[in-house]
């Protein structure tokens, strides 16, 4: 073995391993397996069940409809000229793709246990997989969401939508991004700290709360002014504002507070991506 | 040709029991000694993985300080016991887990075979399956379509390849995953006890395409199996493990005679002392050995036995008694009896030999009771497991079955063709 060889090796194992190891070459080689992957989780989600996709609808429509009865009926949470069920129902499509992200990645470790312990694939596939083929769900919703506002269209209420509505695929992004980049922190310490799985289900909904998903931004501000900042701080929140704002023209869109969110949501995916990295290394041994 | 896989000081610690209590406080500190910049302390101790000893520390090395070099085109068999590191150090190959220290560099993709049918989804058909699974193990979409035929052909499910896979028997599953794993075509291939897969006409089959991988295409094969006649025939070189560490490296045959006597808990032979020391007789030992061997050599399939017996019998009419073994297999069903009825027992010390056939038994671990018996009738001492021994695997022809043949006796029989 001559010296000089040396820096022809393809890869090196290592016990110290870079902080920051982003093999970008390596996860667009395995590219295929990110499209086979979102392939069989459309595939499969469904198979065997009676209602199939139709699950997908039932869910946030009853919700719209429970948050409407108990927020705007009840508590009499005022949603401008916008009917409160279209307005509910944008709001929880909306969170509802976030969350699934979320909830879905934070378990990436363990419920790949079986198949991580034996191949090794850029773990980070895994994730951005399901962060994708939850995509195919949101569609479906979005599509029963454009459905009801072609209806209360037609009634005459008054909806309306302006070109403002070309930005909410970035705003997708952005979301998709967010619930990726907090899911793979979460997923890292959740391989160690069994703990947080059940303390994730219960801040989930929590951050719902705080995500201004049933009441306007600008109704927290005007009636709980002191805790108004448990919102502003939340990059959810401006999302779910501008996503009904460019949805059904009602609200603000705030560009401080989307950049806030871009910026915030940056430093967590780069933040999730160092612990995801350090974790796929070892998780193995503990999980 | 060169050198293809470089493994220096590679090492793998675990940590035994409980994880949960005392381990965010031992991560604690492990952080604080990180941050001023010391050594690692939980890395100091930690013994070596010996299962049968119980250690005093929570940190065992399950592979320790291992260095080799791989050659381009070589074809190396690891083996070892049960615990002696060879899945880890395969883990590790495979980057399923990371070391604890050291490096690895390699010159080529390695792709392993560690367990076939890794990230089989039920749902889907075996097609999508094919493609999904060749994915896992590192294909692209363009490579598994062009074999794709090939692969279908070779797992011999041409009818069902378009049902789902949770419709297939197991051995269909199993038969579809390794041929997926078979037109791998990285630069290193680590394989894993896969041979142990399918029927023996699959199990041939598998064979074939293994010595082409490795022999007709050249490529770079790490091979861990316990089967020795298998590493045998495909391997170039061997590497024996023990207890996390390299106890042997270098031509296969030696290799694998240096683990069957390593391995195996030689005990062909067993002295007793005073152990069995009655009014009746004294046990001195019993040692089992092939005819014409020294005692410490290995007892081949095709040797033939030699049980001997050396007893000293205290009564005065000797010719009363005799003694009687039931031979047991591994799995405690017994095989036959046999007894020294027909020869007489003399008063004082007596060396008895008791021949057995040429290639008599198969190779495995046997385990004898040995009993006192008076008058042809009545058992006067009884003693079960008293020892055991081990026949080992003669050479065996290869490509032909791999696995172990059923049954433990394998008598010679007289094969005639009488066709007119």
């Amino acid at each position: 073995m001559n010296r000089s060889s040396d820096d022809t090796w393809l890869y090196n194992i290592s016990s110290n391993r870079k902080l920051i190891n982003f093999n970008f070459k390596e996860i667009w080689r395995y590219r295929d397996l990110l499209v086979l992957f979102v392939k069989r989780d459309v595939i499969t989600v469904y198979k065997q069940t009676i209602l199939g996709p139709l699950w997908y609808l039932i869910q946030p429509l009853f919700t719209a409809i429970t948050f409407t009865l108990i927020f705007n009926k009840v508590a009499n949470i005022e949603t401008g000229a916008v009917p409160p069920f279209l307005f509910n129902l944008a709001s929880i499509s909306v969170w509802n793709y976030f969350k699934s992200c979320l909830t879905a990645t934070s378990n990436t470790f363990n419920s790949n246990a079986g198949i991580f312990s034996k191949v090794y694939f850029p773990r980070i596939i895994s994730p951005l997989s399901v962060v994708i083929s939850n995509l195919m769900r949101f569609g479906i919703q979005l599509f029963i969401f454009i459905i009801f506002f072609l209806y209360y269209y037609l009634k005459g209420a008054q909806v309306s939508i302006n070109e403002s509505v070309l930005l909410f695929p970035l705003l997708v992004v952005i979301m998709g991004l967010l619930g990726l980049g907090l899911g793979m922190i979460i997923s890292s310490m959740v391989t160690k700290y069994r703990d947080l799985k059940y303390l994730l289900n219960f801040g989930v909904q929590l951050l719902m709360y705080t995500s201004a998903v049933m009441y306007p931004l600008a109704l927290v501000r005007e009636k709980l002014p002191q805790f108004a900042w448990l919102v502003e701080y939340n990059p959810m929140a401006y999302i779910i504002e501008a996503a009904r704002y460019v949805l059904l023209n009602t609200g603000s869109i705030s560009v401080k507070g989307l950049g806030f969110t871009i910026i915030s949501t940056m430093i967590l995916l780069l933040l999730g991506m160092l612990v995801f990295n350090k974790t796929e290394k070892n998780f193995i041994d503990t999980v | 040709m060169g050198v293809i896989l470089k493994v220096e000081n590679i090492s793998k610690q675990y940590r035994l029991g409980l994880i949960g209590s005392g381990a965010l406080g031992d991560d604690l500190k492990r952080w604080w000694y990180k941050v001023r910049g010391k050594e690692d302390p939980f890395l100091k101790v930690g013994e070596l993985n010996d299962r049968s000893t119980k250690g005093d520390s929570q940190y065992v090395w399950a592979i320790k300080d291992i260095n080799f070099e791989v050659q381009e085109g070589e074809v190396l068999g690891i083996i070892g016991k049960n615990g002696a590191g060879k899945s880890t150090l395969l883990k590790i190959l495979s980057r399923v887990t990371g070391p604890t220290t050291g490096n690895i560099k390699t010159k080529g993709r390695i792709a392993s075979l560690l367990e076939v049918g890794t990230g089989f989804h039920p749902e889907l058909t075996g097609r999508e399956n094919i493609y999904l699974n060749g994915a896992i193990l590192g294909m692209t979409k363009a490579e598994i379509k062009s074999k794709e035929d090939e692969i279908i052909a070779f797992s011999g499910c041409e009818r069902y390849i378009d049902t789902p896979v949770k419709r297939y028997s197991s051995g269909m599953r199993v038969r579809l995953a390794f041929a997926v794993a078979a037109f791998l075509e990285p630069d290193i291939l680590v394989i894993d006890e896969v041979l142990a897969v399918g029927d023996a006409e699959f199990q041939k089959k598998a064979i074939g395409k293994m010595q082409d991988i490795s022999k007709g295409d050249g490529r770079t094969v790490l091979f861990v199996s316990h089967n020795m006649a298998a590493v045998k025939s495909l391997c170039t070189r061997g590497m024996v493990l023990r207890q996390g560490k390299i106890a042997f490296m270098g031509d296969t045959t030696e290799a694998v005679s240096f683990y069957l006597k390593d391995g195996f808990e030689l005990e062909n032979k067993k002295i007793f002392d005073d152990l069995y020391d009655n009014d009746l007789f004294i046990l001195h030992e019993i040692i089992a050995k092939g005819q014409n061997k020294t005692e410490s050599a290995l007892i081949l399939e095709d040797d033939a036995l030699e049980l001997v017996t050396c007893i000293t019998i205290k009564s005065s009419c000797p010719e009363q008694y005799h003694v009687t073994y039931h031979l047991f297999n591994e799995l405690g069903e017994p095989l036959f009896s046999f007894s020294s009825g027909s020869i007489d027992l003399l008063k004082g010390y007596n060396r008895l030999h008791c021949s057995f056939p040429k290639s008599f038994l198969r190779s495995g671990q046997y385990f004898l009771s040995f009993f006192v018996v008076e008058n042809k009738r009545k058992a006067v001492f009884i003693e079960k497991d008293i020892m055991s021994f081990t026949v080992v695997d003669a050479k065996r022809d290869l490509g032909v079955y791999m696995g172990k043949e059923p049954g433990y006796i394998k008598p010679q029989l007289t094969w005639q063709n009488l066709t007119e």
